[in-house]
């Protein structure tokens, strides 16, 4: 999951402060090359300052990206949507507009199918130690049950869910489990979650609580070292086999 | 000359990138002027399948398309719902396809959640019978993004399964026709490989 603010690459921590990663058309031809399974590029300045999605940008990211993309950023309209989609993006990853309107992931998935439909839902532990949505990149608390909102996503049409964990974002610490669990639960649409990857087990921990879910990750994968020095890196071909669910049953 | 259809859905710019990148002669078309040197055709997709054959039918680019596959039967091969449209019609919507294949499309049930639907992600391909579009290719995984599968009414078409719960076709023949029910312009090399040969036809 990549994250882009004024056309750049960054990485945040609890999507605070900006560190910066590098170009983003540079980034996809790497991650082609690494055979990553899928990229997620969220626009973080979109919503929160009310821009639309830049269109040259996805252009130029989607025609060279040679696995599946996902954007991500200031969808809000079925028009900015389907001009996305036609750029050659997968998929659209829906955020602050599915909590304002959820009729609207109604409407863009009846237009362009439930199969391009993510939405994510930024979650983060309040001062009650309650966990609620956040919209607008994290900065606007609409104290929103998680767990329902996701159930009402699913009924509008969402085809997938994309959970990112606010507390553990950059901490490279593991995924938060309890929140996942909690969602995972009441759906039946895929889920992908991400925030705190910060090694292999991680992944093999999540794959063996939860079965088939989408691991998603930013810093694990752009970051290398004690020092986290900025490298683009990927888990080969081998070594993702070896990440595997083996069902216990 | 390598026909890539823009009818305003799919990854049109992501196949013109790798058939340029393989070194042929290709053009987008976008009305059915554009149509008029093809020798083989391309037809993306990513929507659903009322979207996809409104946006065909807007393009005024149906009745050529028609000629050129029915008639000269010239190679098509379409993609998720660009191979999906090709068949008479789909549980997804309304519409009528465009009935180049017989048979319908119908929508994965939620067995549990190891199947969840859509289907998304990297899954393997079982070749059933030979064919030219899998030579070379080892091992074939690609990337799956949908909720429906084609049923043709004649099995004898159906090249390649995949497993998600039951086995359905994702990979079609029916003489110059071909589909994919996977998205090869994002499947790494094992997409290029298949579109390379698809070119060669």
């Amino acid at each position: 999951m990549l994250l882009v603010s004024n056309n750049e690459l960054i990485k945040t921590i609890n999507f605070q402060g900006r560190t910066y990663i590098g170009d983003p058309m540079n980034a996809v031809r790497i991650f082609n090359e690494k055979e990553a399974d899928e990229l997620v590029i969220a626009d973080i300045e979109a919503s929160l300052f009310n821009k639309a999605p830049n269109l040259e940008l996805i252009y130029n990211l989607a025609k060279e990206c040679r696995m599946p993309l996902c954007y991500a950023g200031g969808v809000n309209n079925i028009k900015t949507a389907e001009k996305i989609i036609s750029l050659g993006v997968e998929k659209l990853a829906i955020g602050t507009a599915a909590i304002n309107n959820i009729n609207f992931i109604n409407e863009v998935s009846q237009r362009i199918g439930s199969q391009s439909v993510v939405v994510v839902l930024d979650v983060k532990k309040n001062s009650n130690n309650r966990y609620t949505i956040y919209s607008k990149n994290g900065s606007v608390d609409c104290d929103l049950d998680p767990v329902k909102f996701a159930k009402s996503v699913e009924e509008a049409g969402a085809g997938e869910i994309l959970l990112n964990s606010i507390d553990n974002d950059g901490m490279m610490n593991g995924y938060d489990i309890e929140i996942t669990k909690l969602i995972k639960s009441v759906i039946n649409i895929p889920m992908t979650v991400v925030g705190g990857a910060g090694n292999i087990s991680h992944f093999q921990e999540t794959i063996n609580k939860f079965g088939p879910i989408g691991l998603g990750a930013g810093s694990f994968f752009v970051f290398k070292g004690k020092l986290k020095a900025v490298l683009i890196n990927y888990p080969n071909s081998e070594l993702k086999r070896t990440i595997s669910y083996k069902n216990q049953n | 000359m390598i026909t890539i259809i823009d009818y305003g859905l799919g990854n049109v710019f992501a196949f013109s990138n790798i058939i340029n990148s393989l070194n042929y002669d290709f053009n987008i078309a976008k009305n059915e002027k554009d149509l008029e040197l093809s020798d083989k055709i391309i037809l993306p997709g990513v929507g659903s399948f009322d979207w996809a054959m409104q946006k065909l039918n807007e393009s005024k680019m149906r009745d050529k398309l028609d000629d050129l596959v029915l008639n000269k039967k010239i190679p098509v091969l379409g993609v998720c719902v660009g191979m999906q449209i090709m068949f008479d019609n789909s549980e997804e919507g309304n519409s009528d396809g465009l009935s180049w294949i017989k048979g319908t499309v119908k929508k994965f049930k939620n067995f549990d959640n190891n199947y969840s639907v859509p289907h998304i992600g990297w899954n393997d391909v079982k070749i059933q019978k030979s064919t030219n579009l899998f030579n070379g290719i080892n091992d074939p995984q690609f990337y799956f993004l949908h909720s429906y599968y084609v049923n043709p009414l004649s099995p004898e078409c159906i090249v390649g399964i995949t497993d998600y719960g039951i086995n359905f076709p994702c990979v079609i023949n029916h003489r110059n026709i071909f589909g994919t029910q996977f998205h090869p312009e994002k499947s790494h090399a094992w997409g290029l490989s298949l579109i390379d040969n698809f070119v060669r036809i």
